[in-house]
């Protein structure tokens, strides 16, 4: 089209070229990630015709007899994000609270400065500290301390590790912090002044206006960070495949090893010999991909919605 | 009644206090971190470290220069894929674009951002190593570009929105072309952003571990070119630190040493970069 | 800044440039096994030959195998060797078959860590099978006090390892659990990767060695040299013969005595449970997984000429690390088939 024109007149469609030339870039993200997905999908076709949904809940592993099912790997999976998130929601919460309600606008900024830095350590540092520092720790003395005092309940019985559920969730716990502190903090922050100090013009202690008011209103934004923060913790892998044991064990107690769809793949997908176990390996990373895809969504959609509340309230 | 308001008063002071604590702890984590790794990384750091190829397995003596050298290529492939489909991704985004056009891009870029690094790892394996027939340096770079790209796109639109209409509507008023406009008016204002967006991005890359694994693979030597496996300081660090020799995990600590200084330099620098612009809304 | 950027990539760029030439790079990987012992070769004949690099990774023998298989490495190696499935599998998707070069035996040991025993344990092939199905729970089970009179084994819970990657060192233990235990045979099998009834995975050789020396009441099975590297206590073994053997050079070498002669054409043996007085029992040769045919002929010419020094200079060095030399019979069979690389 614009091959045979002058160059003068090209320059004059410098605006067309221009525009082109980003729409190109633009649209090899679109291309690559649907890429990306129909690779995941296409690769995964053998596992998926052979066990259908019955991999979801088989929870034999065995590649000798090519037998393949997910559920060990989603119950690790699951298990460590929520044991992370037991630990991380409520210490989150908490600081999120300190800075957004009590400290002084610049030590809140100070402190939050540093908790962006938390969120940039990469996951394998986090996998070196907890193999030199959690896992003795937890081995002598947290789980014992935990079977000394909670060892009726069957979440601490068995012998302890030091590896396992528990660990791998404690470190994903300190992993994910950040994330429900910066975006929780934003989120309290967002509401509006006279919601607070209606508030405490009725009486109220501090306490009770943030509690009774103020988280109520930030509700769904905090949920959207726990979201995030649960998404962040699924899809992690160097520091988990580092503590968890990397076992494929279903069990009650925390204390035992187990193995999460990440780590399964990155300790077996080099030497996966056989087509069979190969594309099951990659039919967990598309239910990996899934699930972190839905969380994701959820989480964007909670924040947007609070974010809207918050600046259209505040008139009534 | 006054009874009553006397413990309420000291639940608020104690809850209060609480929240304190849960913020401190968040903190002393970071520097709890940064203390051990200095402490346990310093005392590795040797001349050896930065100059030495590893040593054979269970002698002494060994570094990890070619880990050094092979992340620096690795992050350079990097920059070279995310940088440019990030920042005219964005652009597009921000200058051209409007509905559903700029609604699909973001929510790709979205989806792009939320694979996990393992599942980058998967993909960039089926499409560069297999067909290649080799592990290697561009496969590596390829795989820790994707991750980049959205970073660098979504940032870098936010910032470039942020600049005030009023400067596009001048220079358009001079008689600037649309494009003239960006490049010489819209992209400089908002620069110190868009630097933010690449720096950060860089540095959540720099320690991204999973997909090397099985893409750059790992070399006991230099890595000659862009087409051989190469070590990196991320996969080294994991595998000295699940192996029993002692010597490798002195090493182990000193690479994550400076692994995190590095990260948390680029970090703080991009984040003094930004706080010194204008205040634009955080992604 | 922007001089200084351009700066920084023209000299990277000069580094990329500069080392290419010149090396010629030939990537390997697999065995965790032999590891030690590989690194040393190549870094080695890096030293006699310095054109050459040879990388090898360690990423266990099931990743060797698939990856030469995929033909994203110049060569692989494993301690069990490929079977007829996977042999075909190579033949079908290259057109010309890969063959097997022994290079080293080694030992399986089984390496424990309890507090108050330094010392040497006897362990029975009841007592192995028992412990890793899960049935033997405890260390002062009678099935291993009974060998073990005299020491003070206490009642604490043992804590299985073994190899969560696809690994030859595991098919040589399975090998050999298979070989004296029928339960092991029905239940579990042999193979590379199995489907362990208890215990905590490591990766490789160095992630069993690593979690073994970290984590009390510990016991693994490791190749020889990572017990004596890592000064980790490795017990005796009851061979066929019934006599409690230390896994060392005199008991690997007898273990392969037998085999020596009668070696298959394309050496593919096992040499566990072997007869003999002095075998130790949990015994293995480990190879090298060459392709027949190589398009690049100076990789060829490479790999030959290093195998030839393994063969001859590089079987010197073996003992160091406490591999057993290859019987001279085996030697002088894989010379002649040094021929068939083309």
């Amino acid at each position: 089209m614009a091959g045979s024109r002058s160059f003068l007149s090209k320059l004059g469609d410098g605006d067309e070229i221009a525009r082109l030339v980003t729409f190109i870039f633009a649209g090899s993200v679109v291309l690559i990630t649907l890429l990306l997905v129909f690779e995941l999908w296409r690769e995964s076709y053998l596992p998926r015709h052979k066990f259908g949904f019955g991999f979801f809940v088989t929870s034999v592993w065995d590649p000798i007899f090519d037998k393949f099912g997910a559920l060990p790997f989603i119950y690790g999976t699951v298990v460590t994000a929520g044991v992370s998130l037991l630990i991380a929601v409520p210490l989150g919460i908490g600081a999120a609270i300190f800075l957004a309600e009590l400290a002084p606008a610049r030590v809140s900024d100070a402190l939050q400065f540093f908790i962006d830095l938390l969120a940039a350590v990469p996951s394998v540092i986090y996998g070196l500290l907890g193999v030199f520092v959690v896992i003795p720790v937890m081995r002598q003395y947290i789980q014992p301390a935990l079977k000394n005092s909670l060892g009726f309940l069957p979440f601490f019985q068995g012998p302890a590790y030091g590896v396992g559920f528990l660990t791998a969730g404690m470190v994903l716990a300190i992993m994910v912090i950040p994330y429900i502190i910066s975006v929780s903090r934003e989120v309290l922050i967002s509401v509006p002044r006279d919601q607070r100090e209606a508030a405490l013009a009725l009486g109220s202690t501090r306490w009770e206006s943030t509690w009774k008011v103020v988280l109520p209103f930030a509700r769904t934004g905090i949920m959207g960070s726990i979201f995030l923060a649960l998404a962040r913790a699924l899809g992690e892998t160097m520091a988990v495949t580092m503590v968890i044991g990397n076992t494929p064990t279903i069990s009650a107690s925390l204390f035992s090893p187990g193995y999460s769809i990440a780590a399964v793949i990155a300790n077996e997908f080099t030497e996966a010999t056989g087509d069979l176990y190969l594309q099951s390996l990659i039919e967990l990373g598309l239910v990996l991909f899934l699930l972190t895809f839905l969380l994701n969504g959820m989480a964007r959609l909670l924040i947007v919605i609070t974010s809207q509340r918050g600046s259209g309230m505040g008139q009534a | 009644m006054s009874h009553r308001l006397r413990w309420r008063k000291f639940v608020s002071h104690f809850m209060l206090t609480m929240t304190g604590l849960c913020a401190l702890v968040a903190v002393a984590v970071l520097f709890f971190i940064l203390g051990y790794l200095v402490y346990h990384g310093g005392t590795s750091i040797s001349w050896n470290f930065f100059t030495n190829l590893p040593a054979p397995v269970g002698e002494t003596g060994g570094g990890m220069a070619n880990a050094i050298v092979g992340s620096a290529k690795l992050l350079l492939l990097a920059c070279l894929l995310g940088v440019p489909i990030g920042f005219f991704g964005a652009i597009y985004l921000a200058e051209f674009s409007s509905g559903t056009i700029a609604f699909v891009v973001r929510y790709a870029a979205d989806l792009l951002n939320g694979v996990p690094s393992i599942v980058i790892g998967i993909f960039a394996y089926s499409l560069v190593v297999l067909p290649f027939k080799h592990f290697s340096t561009l496969a590596g770079g390829f795989a820790l570009g994707l991750m980049m790209i959205p970073i660098t796109l979504r940032s870098t639109e936010e910032f470039l929105r942020a600049v005030p209409r009023a400067l596009r509507e001048g220079a358009m008023a001079l008689g600037a072309s649309q494009w003239k406009t960006i490049a010489s008016v819209v992209v400089p204002a908002a620069y110190r952003g868009i630097l933010t967006a690449i720096l950060l991005a860089f540095a959540r890359v720099a320690g991204e571990t999973a997909p090397l694994l099985f893409t750059a693979f790992g070399n006991r030597f230099w890595s000659p070119g862009w087409n051989q496996p190469t070590a990196s300081l991320p996969v080294m660090i994991f595998t000295y630190a699940i192996a029993p020799y002692d010597d490798w995990h002195r090493q182990a600590w000193a690479a994550g040493l400076v692994l995190l200084g590095l990260i948390l330099i680029i970090n703080i620098i991009a984040r003094v970069i930004l706080s010194r612009g204008v205040a634009v809304p955080r992604t | 800044m922007k001089r200084l950027a351009s700066l920084f990539l023209a000299v990277l760029a000069l580094v990329a440039i500069g080392v290419a030439q010149g090396a010629l790079s030939i990537n390997g990987a697999g065995a965790t096994f032999p590891y030690p012992m590989y690194s040393k070769w190549f870094d080695e004949y890096h030293k006699k030959n310095s054109n050459v690099e040879i990388n090898y990774q360690s990423i266990g023998s099931g990743g060797g195998i698939k990856q030469v298989t995929e033909g994203t490495v110049d060569f692989g190696a494993s301690d069990g060797p490929m079977n007829d499935e996977q042999l075909k599998a190579y033949q079908d998707k290259h057109g010309f078959p890969i063959l097997h070069f022994p290079t080293v035996l080694g030992a399986d040991v089984p390496t424990y860590n309890i507090s108050g025993v330094s010392g040497e344990l006897n362990f029975t092939p009841e007592a192995l099978a028992a412990i890793f199905l899960g049935k033997v729970t405890k260390w002062n089970d009678p099935l291993l006090a009974d060998a073990n009179k005299g020491v003070n084994l206490p009642a604490n819970d043992i804590v299985v390892v073994h190899r969560s990657d696809g690994s030859g060192t595991t098919y040589i233990w399975t090998d050999y659990l298979s070989k004296v235990s029928d339960e092991w045979k029905n239940k579990v099998g042999k193979g590379t990767s199995v489907n362990w009834p208890v215990g905590l995975g490591g990766k490789g050789n160095e992630g069993v060695s690593g979690l073994v020396k970290q984590t009390p009441n510990a016991f693994g099975y490791v190749e020889l040299i990572y017990a004596i590297q890592n000064k980790m206590p490795y017990g005796k073994v009851k061979n066929s013969s019934g006599q409690f053997i230390k896994a060392d050079l005199a008991g690997v070498t007898a273990a392969a005595a037998g085999a020596a002669n009668s070696m298959p054409d394309d050496f593919r043996v096992s040499i566990t449970d072997a007869p003999g007085k002095t075998a130790y029992p949990i015994s293995s040769f480990t190879w090298l997984l060459i392709p027949s045919k190589f398009s690049d002929g100076t990789k060829r010419d490479a790999i030959k000429g290093f195998l030839k020094w393994m063969l001859s200079d590089g079987q010197n060095e073996v003992e160091k690390l406490s591999y057993a030399k290859l019987p001279k019979e085996v030697v002088s069979k894989e010379t002649k088939d040094l021929d068939k690389i083309q």
